[in-house]
């Protein structure tokens, strides 16, 4: 394999049996993703974006195919063998946020951190929550945060372990045009300053355009944008 | 890993509390294990007093009873082997002062009691007490404070005992050898020995115990046990601490048994609650352990996390329950005072591990399930909200719960027929009332047509969530329903028996009348109107043969065989069968019949026994041998309080062997001074006044019911964690739907309304049920135990209604209120 591959699916389906027959979710999809590039992956509702999302970062796994992250096979790894690559090398940043409520913003940004076994977690997470703009309010729980600085908080998290590669899926989906565009300046900038490789997954062409490269999902299918 | 998910655990841990159901689980588990240790700190002081006081309890060593004088003999061979000695004589009799009487347990011991152990004392009634190695000296009696209290005197005052009258110097508070366990009825005084003899209470045959005491080195007193149970006389009975000591531990085992498992319902529904609160903590973590899982964490870290925070719930439920369990002790202590001896030693912390087992065993039976099935959500639940984890096996879900109700109520009753009866019993019971209360949700549901807006939407909400209501009605129910048995059917039921009797019964008891002061006695009663029933001799004897196979070798099933069959009887003869008398099988001795070798026995003692008509019975009769056959067996009205036994001979068999006389009479109430004056003139009589027995049977039952309402307090505390727990679970859609209301336009206070109407339902719903359970079992025991009618008292519905309604509807409306202060909005938008 390229060294310079961080992600890497071959021959990728996902089938699930349904009363009508078997459905494929995701079929025979393969890319390559080299590090520190930004790709995005769009199509409409129901195309199979979130399942190939799941399948790269090994939420799932897949009915055929492989994937590789970060040079590990994924396929072969237990759940908890995949929980602890994720652990060590990925990033997410959800649409819903999927911020811990009984937990403030920083314990949230230590989270990933502690579970990585990292020292000084306290002190990484408040940096991190200064380079999103919400050093001031590190001491707050989530419902107590607006959904930008919610997202914020995720954004923080996600990049916190400096992961070799981020999941985003529909990152500003939950948020008015004007916080989700801050949110996806925040977002690529962070993606561009620490070189980790971002995998975008939404249904907003104009977001999808400032990554370097787009693909989209049509009924399983992943065809070049 | 275990550390960080501690940390992690901890820290979730304070804010989770807020959500609420962790706090449900917590008060779940502490009801539960404050009910068990609260019962169990109780049992384990009284078995510590036993244990403790083993060789205490005979006040000696070595203690050898008979109901007739025993032979200096011993003494004098005790002595010679180099044993300390003692004699102990106690006897039934009135004691008085000017007009007050009081019948008490009158023992006169020489100078040398107690051998072991100490007396306490005090200068006050339930005063603390002193110890000290010896009894009273002459001319002095340490009554105690029950008997003081009777009489009305202090410590300074003179009381009469039979013909000769004393100084009371102290006040008695202990005694070595008053057993560990429930006490006796009768109070007591302690005099010397010496003194005895000028009360003229003791005659030739009276009814009394005396008892030897030894003490001394051990080889010695084994050596002296021997020699006595080769020399002792039949009759006189050899008791050592080994004998002594487990029938007391036998008594106070299996009080402490049942009242462990009346607090094992309350147990059984705190586990209920503990399911409930699990389930909806399950419900609020499959997005944080999904998310966890996402971020890295394996399947047994986020099993980890959830697992260190219900050990920390189960520890604090632990020292909290326990706290509240030695609180509660205290208070069934106080329940029980004057039938468990004053001074009984701290617990040790043997409860404690009692409670955190408990509380480990229910968070292991009701909520580990749950908590395996939480940590197999999948990480995909971060993508897909409607992904959750797989079903759980049968045996996974409902195996532990099954395994932990059965491992605590084995744990309590250690008897597998015992384990297996209140299993099935509970089952069934349960199910009786899960069916009644499925048939009232069911019955109000239909009825929601016919009612107003709130009402329709409360009941509509009991129906909804039917499996919920009948659970919390099965809880509120039975807790309602023992307590309404308990106060309100008990009095009733002791009233309508009291009631029916004639008011003309006898209601002073005679025994011990010497056959020489039997005409002047009879003709005291009738100088002073007084109606006597039939007077019968009285003897004792003692079973040695039935059918010709030495008794000894006999075992019984039936405890009251047991009991029958190993210890004194008294006996007597007579020519004419009482009309309170029926036979049942065989027929009543004809004239020509009298002197033949015969007998008749009640059915209690045919049964016990296990006999039947043409078997043979052989007694020891003050040291003659009695052979008799069964010739009839009589069932016996009690309750005429005429004198009646269990084992009757024709006359002319044992005439020769005579004892002492026993009759009853009715005398006016208030005629103490007759009384006093009776008890002055024959000395030797032993007077039993019904009422004050009566009284006396019904103080301890009250006692003993206080304790049983104590603990079932603990049911509807378990009662009121359960519906905690299903207002817990239900929280996010009951604000849902009462913002839904408000939206559409009800006001707050329609809401509330109904919120109310809801609960008041389930309360009166429970009082009906727990009305009705009492009234059945009322019934029951009115027609087939007492044999009286049953008459329906009317505030056992209204108190059963009022108090279901307004003790369930006052905590749920607590428990509910806060969801209609949150604006609509807010809940609308989720």
């Amino acid at each position: 394999m390229n060294k310079d591959i961080v992600l890497e699916a071959q021959n990728l389906s996902k089938e699930v049996s349904s009363p009508e027959g078997t459905l494929a979710i995701v079929s025979e999809v393969s890319l390559q993703v080299q590090a520190g590039e930004s790709v995005a992956i769009v199509g409409a509702s129901g195309a199979g974006k979130s399942t190939l999302l799941a399948l790269l970062a090994g939420l799932d796994v897949p009915s055929r195919g492989r994937v590789l992250l970060a040079g590990e096979d994924l396929t072969v790894l237990d759940e908890d063998g995949r929980a602890r690559l994720r652990a060590e090398r990925v990033g997410f940043v959800f649409q819903s946020f999927h911020l811990v409520p009984a937990l403030t913003a920083l314990e949230n940004v230590m989270l990933p951190l502690e579970l990585a076994g990292r020292a000084e977690a306290r002190k990484i997470a408040r940096e991190a929550l200064e380079r999103v703009g919400l050093g001031a309010r590190t001491g707050h729980y989530p419902k107590q945060l607006s959904g930008g600085e919610q997202q914020r908080v995720a954004i923080a998290r996600a990049f916190v372990t400096r992961p070799a590669v981020l999941f985003a899926d529909e990152p500003t989906g939950n948020l008015d045009t004007i916080t989700g565009a801050r949110i996806a300046d925040l977002l690529f900038e962070l993606n561009a300053t620490s070189g980790t490789t971002l995998v975008l997954v939404t249904h907003d062409r104009a977001l999808a355009a400032r990554c370097s490269r787009m693909w989209i999902m049509e009924a399983g299918r992943l065809l070049p944008g | 890993m275990l550390l960080r998910a501690l940390s992690l655990g901890f820290r979730l841990l304070g804010r989770e509390w807020k959500s609420g159901e962790l706090g449900i689980l917590l008060v779940a588990l502490t009801v539960a294990v404050s009910a068990l240790t609260g019962v169990g700190f109780l049992v384990n002081r009284i078995a510590q007093s036993v244990a403790l006081q083993a060789n205490e309890v005979l006040a000696a060593d070595l203690r050898l009873e008979s109901p007739v004088a025993i032979r200096d003999e011993y003494l004098a061979e005790a002595r010679r082997r180099g044993l300390s000695t003692a004699t102990s004589t106690s006897v039934l009799s009135v004691v008085y002062r000017d007009d007050f009487n009081q019948l008490a347990n009158v023992r006169a011991v020489s100078e040398d009691y107690p051998l072991r152990g100490a007396v306490g004392v005090s200068d006050q009634p339930f005063g603390a007490s002193t110890s000290l190695a010896s009894g009273p000296a002459r001319g002095e009696v340490w009554p105690d404070s029950k008997l003081l209290a009777a009489l009305e005197v202090e410590v300074g005052d003179e009381v009469s005992v039979g013909a000769a009258t004393f100084r009371i110097a102290r006040v008695l508070i202990t005694r070595p050898d008053q057993g560990g366990g429930f006490g006796e009825l009768a109070p007591n005084l302690l005099m010397h020995a010496d003194d005895l003899s000028a009360t003229r209470l003791l005659q030739p045959g009276s009814r009394g115990t005396r008892a030897q005491l030894f003490a001394g080195e051990r080889e010695r007193i084994i050596a002296f046990k021997r020699w006595l149970e080769t020399n002792k006389q039949r009759g006189e009975r050899l008791l050592d601490v080994s004998e002594a000591s487990p029938q007391i531990q036998n008594a106070t085992q299996r009080a402490g048994r049942f009242l462990s498992l009346a607090s094992l319902v309350a147990v059984l529904l705190s586990a209920i609650a503990v399911a409930m609160s699990a389930r909806r903590y399950v419900q609020r973590h499959l997005d944080s352990v999904a998310l966890l899982k996402t971020l890295g964490a394996s399947r047994s870290f986020t099993l980890a996390v959830s697992l260190m925070q219900l050990l920390i719930i189960a520890l604090a439920a632990a020292l909290l329950g326990s706290a509240f369990g030695y609180l509660a002790q205290e208070w069934l202590l106080r329940a029980l005072q004057g039938l468990l001896r004053a001074d009984l030693p701290p617990p040790d912390w043997l409860p404690l591990g009692l409670g955190l087992l408990t509380a480990i065993a229910l968070l292991t039976g009701f909520a580990l399930p749950p908590l395996l099935q939480l940590s197999r959500v999948p990480a995909m639940r971060v993508l897909r909200r409607d992904m959750t984890a797989p079903p759980p096996v049968i045996w996974l879900a409902f195996g532990p719960a099954v395994a932990a109700v059965a491992f605590l109520v084995y744990w309590v009753v250690r008897d597998i027929r015992l384990f297996a009866g209140f299993l099935l019993g509970l089952t069934v019971f349960v199910a009786v009332l899960a069916a009644a209360g499925f048939l009232l949700v069911k019955v109000a549901g239909s009825m929601r047509g016919s009612v107003g807006v709130s009402w329709r939407y409360g009941i509509a909400n009991l129906s909804r969530r039917r499996a919920e209501s009948v659970v919390q009605l099965v809880a509120f129910g039975l807790g309602i329903m023992v307590l309404l048995l308990l106060a309100v059917v008990r009095n009733d039921l002791l009233t309508d028996w009291r009631r029916s009797l004639p008011a003309d019964l006898p209601n002073f008891f005679f025994i011990n009348i010497p056959p020489d002061e039997r005409e002047q006695f009879f003709g005291f009663l009738d100088d002073r109107g007084a109606r006597s029933s039939r007077a019968l001799p009285m003897i004792r004897a003692r079973l040695t043969e039935l059918n010709d196979q030495s008794i000894e070798t006999l075992e019984f099933s039936d405890p009251r065989g047991e009991g029958y069959a190993r210890r004194d009887q008294n006996i007597t003869w007579q020519a004419e069968l009482g009309e309170d008398n029926q036979i049942i099988a065989g027929r009543w001795w004809n004239a020509s019949e009298h002197g033949l070798p015969l007998v008749s026995i009640s059915d209690e003692y045919q049964q016990g026994l296990g006999l039947k008509i043409g078997d043979r019975m052989t007694f020891d009769v003050a040291g003659e041998i009695v052979e008799a056959e069964v010739a009839s067996i009589r069932k016996i009205k009690w309750d005429s309080f005429q004198p009646n036994f269990f084992v009757v001979f024709p006359p002319g068999l044992l005439d020769e062997l005579a004892g002492t006389w026993m009759t009853s009479a009715y005398f006016k109430p208030d005629d103490s001074r007759v009384i006093t004056d009776l008890v002055r003139r024959f000395p030797s009589i032993s007077v039993f006044d019904l009422d004050d027995l009566l009284t006396q049977v019904r103080s301890v039952i009250d006692k003993a019911v206080l304790a049983v309402q104590s603990v079932f307090l603990f049911t509807l505390l378990a009662g009121l964690t359960v519906l905690l727990a299903a207002v817990q679970a239900t929280r996010d859609e009951r604000r849902y739907e009462s913002a839904m209301l408000r939206t559409l336009g009800a006001s707050r206070a329609i809401v509330a309304r109904g919120i109310l109407a809801e609960f008041t339902a389930l309360g009166l719903l429970s009082g009906v049920l727990a009305a009705t359970g009492a009234s059945v079992a009322g019934y029951f025991v009115a027609r087939q135990i007492l044999q009286v009618e049953y008459a329906m008292n009317p505030s056992l519905w209204l108190i059963g209604l009022l108090g279901g309604a307004s003790l369930v509807a006052g905590s749920g409306w607590l428990a509910t209120r806060s969801v209609l202060r949150q604006p609509p909005v807010s809940s609308l938008r989720g």
